[in-house]
This record gives C-alpha cells, structure tokens and sequence, in this order.
C-alpha cells in the first residue's frame, strides 16, 4: 500500500518557532536560577486521579506507566534539596484527543520553594510577557477568584449551590447534557460550566488567573478553610479561551497525600476503573521533608499556539496521533 | 443496533436522540487538565432536518441508528404518499409528506434521488444538485432577447416556480439547480 500522508501537519516556519520558543523558556529559567531536570517518563505509579488514564506497558512481571505529568519525581527531588527546578519534557493521557489535546503533548512545569501560589502567578504572568508579548496585553492581566469568576460570569455560589441550580444555568446558555441522571457530581458539572460558560467569557488576549478552587478539586494542591467553606490553593491560568497553566501551593502532608490518593483509588474502583498503585516513593519524600514550595503545569503546545495564533493543537503539532 | 461510545464519534456517524434518528455533524472534544472530560455534538434530527447541540459525559455510550442511504428512482404518487424505487431490485418504498419535504417540487419521474431509510423505512428525500423540468405557464417569450437582465416567473411541471430569462417559453426544457432554486440553462432535445 502506498502511504501518502507522510507529511508533517505543520510548515517550517512553526517548526522554528517552536524551537525558538523553547529557546526563550530556558533562556527565562536560567535567568531566575532555576534548574533543569530530568525524570523518569516510564515510571512505577501514576496518577490515581480518576479522571486521567495513564498509558502502561510491562517489563518482565512489573506494569511502568508513561507520566501524565512530572510531578511526583519533581517533588523527589525537591525533598533531596534541589531548590527551584523545571522541566520540559513529553507526557502521556489516554484517551485526550482534540482541538486542544493530543494523547502525547510538551508540558512544561517548575517548582519554586519559598514562594507561595500568588507570587507564583506573578512568575507566570512574567514568563507569558516574555514569551506572547506581541499577543496578549500584559499590564492587564486579571487575578479573580473561582467564587467571582462563578458570581461574574454565572451569576452562582460554586461553594453553595445545588447540581439543579448548576444544570438550570447551563441550560439557560442551551447547554443541554444527554443524560442528566448518571454519575455526574457537582464537580463535574461546574467543569463544564468553567469551560464552557465562562472561560468563553473572558476578556481578549488578556491573561486571568482563576485561583482558591472548591477543595473538591484539590489535587495536589494545600486546602484552607476561607469562612464557612474549604479552597485549595491552586490556580490555572486562561488566555483566549485556552486553559493554558495549572499551578498549587503544594500538598506536603504525608499522610494528607496518602489519604487523598486512596480517596481517588475509591472513586475509580466506584467508576469501573483500574485502580493504582499508591507512589510510597513520593509519600516516603513528603515525610523527610519538602520546604514550602509551589509549582505549576503549563502546555508547552498551547502555548504556541497562543504565540502563533492558531486555532488547533494540530496547526503546532508536527505529527499528531493520527500521524504518529 | 449495537452502540457507539463517545470515543468513537465522528462526523456523519449516526445515532439515536430522543427517539429519533441523528447523523453527527460537529464533534468538539472538551477536558479541563484536571477534571471531568465532555463531547459537545451538533446533531442534525434526519427527521426534521434541526441541528441541535447535546453535551454528553465522554465514555457515555448511545444507541446506534439504522440509517441506509440509497439511490431510488421516483415512481408516481397518489397524493398522499410517493413511491420510489430500487433501479436494480424493483423494490418499492413509499414516502410521506414529511419525509419528501422540500424535495417535492423537483419530484421527476425516472429521476433517481438519495432516500434516507430508518429501520427500512423513508425518512428524507433529496434531490439532485439539478433536474430538468418542463415549462407549463410563464408569460410569452421575447424572441432575441438574450439580454439575461430581469427575468420572469415561470411555472414547471413539478409545480416549482423559477425566475427564467425572457426568451423561455411555454413547452420548453430547463435546467434548474435544487439548492438555490435557479435556472441554470435552456435544454434542448
């Protein structure tokens, strides 16, 4: 059979300003001290979050999962004292295919012991004027609370309202699901609502930062408790309607992570899914001992196509997953 | 019909939304980094010709639609239903009011059209891009005028009212496209 679409998806010119781009992130980070790293993509355990699925495969008797982000090793190292480090490297999520996703995709991620999360937005939004200052408007950038974000822009309490009230407003914006009744939890739902009724919303090539999320959506984020409810400390970073950066004032308590991951083990046995095995590696380091610290994700992808104004992962993608 | 989960969605896959038969036109892959994954879908309703939007769960799984679309000659009608059939098997379906919709006024008979069948049945006709119909009543032509300025109303034998130049009279063939309702040109025999 004769193969005809051998063809990268993007031209010469992308290429170079990907290279550039990640020219201009090393060239940021070594300006700020921070160290580059490299950590394991084949790796023992894996997220347990229920709602991302990790690649495996096997060597002799003992399942390896392809990382779906750097994190726990990072922290590892973080533990072993190596101060302010990042990394750019590939990840893996099964299943994520779209406009926005590709299964394999660039993440870039660091870690900055001693700043809390608000001064780690401020670092983002340095590093965003360095890398789209032709794009984006950076004196404006905008800081909004989850909460105001939900009241602006929905006009709901995301710590007080109801999955009715939640399904009432996404209907109001003819958002209709095609089944209402199944598995859908409130967190859920105020995901779609987040991306699709108020990520839409946002002003123009401005970036806002939506920060102090419902506890529910912790992750690896530390949680406080602000008046009658529990935040976690974690932000993400929006541009153009894209959700470009996923940033935590870390998680350090041991025994907190440990319970955290076996609440997700809990969820994806509920949801039919394979269970993981808990990283004691990363657990072991949280007990030794990690300064405070706060770290962020970021779409290296994404980002270039902020930088280049183009309007799908596969415009900056040489060989996407249907080409790979 | 077996089902389709929402991982295998694509454009043109068909399936069953509230009861009736849909064909995917739009599917957009949603997912915050951390947290519950969506498909947004334009559905268009092959009944009713609607696009609708329908957000569902990503893993949900829907019902498969027997959809078959087939090219069939136009037989007769009584009236109240028309008669289509297979060119190579002689099989007859008959279609009603709905389903022959807008197709109606470019019905010709021995022109083939794409019949959408649901569960064997007829649900949609479409016509040609073009057909070729009779002029039955139009104002008297113009002999010379080839101009093409301004036009006329003409009535076809399907019962179609198209504006044709001037010179076209009564008795003549025409050329018609189906999408915008215009006279493409004159055909001689």
């Amino acid at each position: 059979m004769k193969i005809n679409n051998w063809q990268p998806n993007i031209s010469l010119e992308i290429l170079k300003a990907r290279a550039d781009l990640l020219r201009l992130v090393r060239v940021f980070f070594q300006k700020i001290n921070c160290l580059e790293v490299e950590t394991p993509t084949l790796s023992g355990s894996t997220t347990p979050d229920p709602n991302i699925e990790s690649f495996s495969t096997r060597q002799h008797q003992q399942t390896y999962y392809l990382h779906t982000s750097p994190e726990f090793p990072m922290k590892r190292l973080l533990a072993a004292g190596s101060g302010a480090i990042y990394q750019i490297c590939k990840v893996f999520r099964q299943g994520e295919a779209g406009r926005y996703h590709n299964p394999e995709f660039t993440m870039l991620e660091w870690y900055q012991p001693g700043l809390n999360y608000h001064a780690l937005m401020q670092q983002v939004d340095e590093l965003i004027a360095c890398l789209l200052n032709d794009v984006c408007s950076l004196e404006n950038t905008i800081y909004i609370s989850y909460k105001d974000a939900f009241e602006k822009y929905v006009q709901v309490n995301p710590f007080a309202t109801t999955n009715n009230e939640l399904l009432a407003a996404l209907r109001k914006h003819r958002i209709e699901l095609y089944n209402n009744e199944p598995s859908l939890d409130k967190d859920a739902l105020l995901d779609l609502i987040i991306s699709q009724l108020i990520q839409t919303q946002l002003p123009a090539n401005t970036p806002v930062f939506i920060y102090d999320y419902p506890a529910s959506q912790a992750a690896l984020a530390k949680i406080r408790q602000q008046d009658s409810y529990q935040v976690a400390e974690r932000f993400e970073l929006f541009i153009n309607g894209v959700e470009l950066a996923n940033g935590y004032q870390e998680l350090l308590d041991a025994s907190e992570q440990q319970q955290r991951f076996e609440a997700e083990n809990k969820k994806r046995a509920a949801a039919g899914l394979m269970t993981i095995p808990i990283d004691q590696r990363l657990i072991a380091a949280l007990a030794a001992g990690i300064p405070m610290v706060s770290g962020v994700a970021m779409g290296f992808d994404r980002l270039l196509m902020l930088a280049m104004q183009k309007e799908s992962i596969n415009e900056v993608i040489a060989f996407t997953i249907d080409k790979a | 019909m077996p089902n389709y989960s929402t991982n295998e969605f694509r454009g043109g896959l068909k399936i069953m939304i509230d009861g009736d038969p849909c064909s995917i036109v739009e599917n957009e892959f949603v997912k915050p980094g951390k947290g519950q994954a969506f498909n947004r879908v334009k559905i268009r309703n092959l009944k009713t010709g609607r696009v609708i939007e329908r957000t569902f769960k990503s893993g949900e799984s829907v019902e498969a639609a027997d959809v078959l679309e087939t090219e069939m000659e136009y037989s007769y009608t009584d009236g109240s239903s028309w008669t289509f059939m297979d060119s190579e098997t002689y099989e007859q379906v008959s279609a009603d009011e709905i389903a022959v919709g807008d197709a109606m006024k470019w019905l010709v008979e021995q022109d083939t059209y794409t019949i959408t069948l649901w569960n064997g049945n007829p649900i949609s006709v479409s016509a040609p891009n073009h057909v070729v119909l009779t002029i039955t009543e139009t104002d008297p032509g113009v002999r010379g005028d080839t101009s093409g300025g301004g036009g006329k109303p003409a009535t076809c034998n399907t019962g179609a009212v198209v504006r044709v130049p001037l010179f076209i009279d009564e008795g003549e063939k025409i050329k018609v496209d189906t999408r915008t309702s215009e006279y493409v040109g004159r055909v001689k025999d």
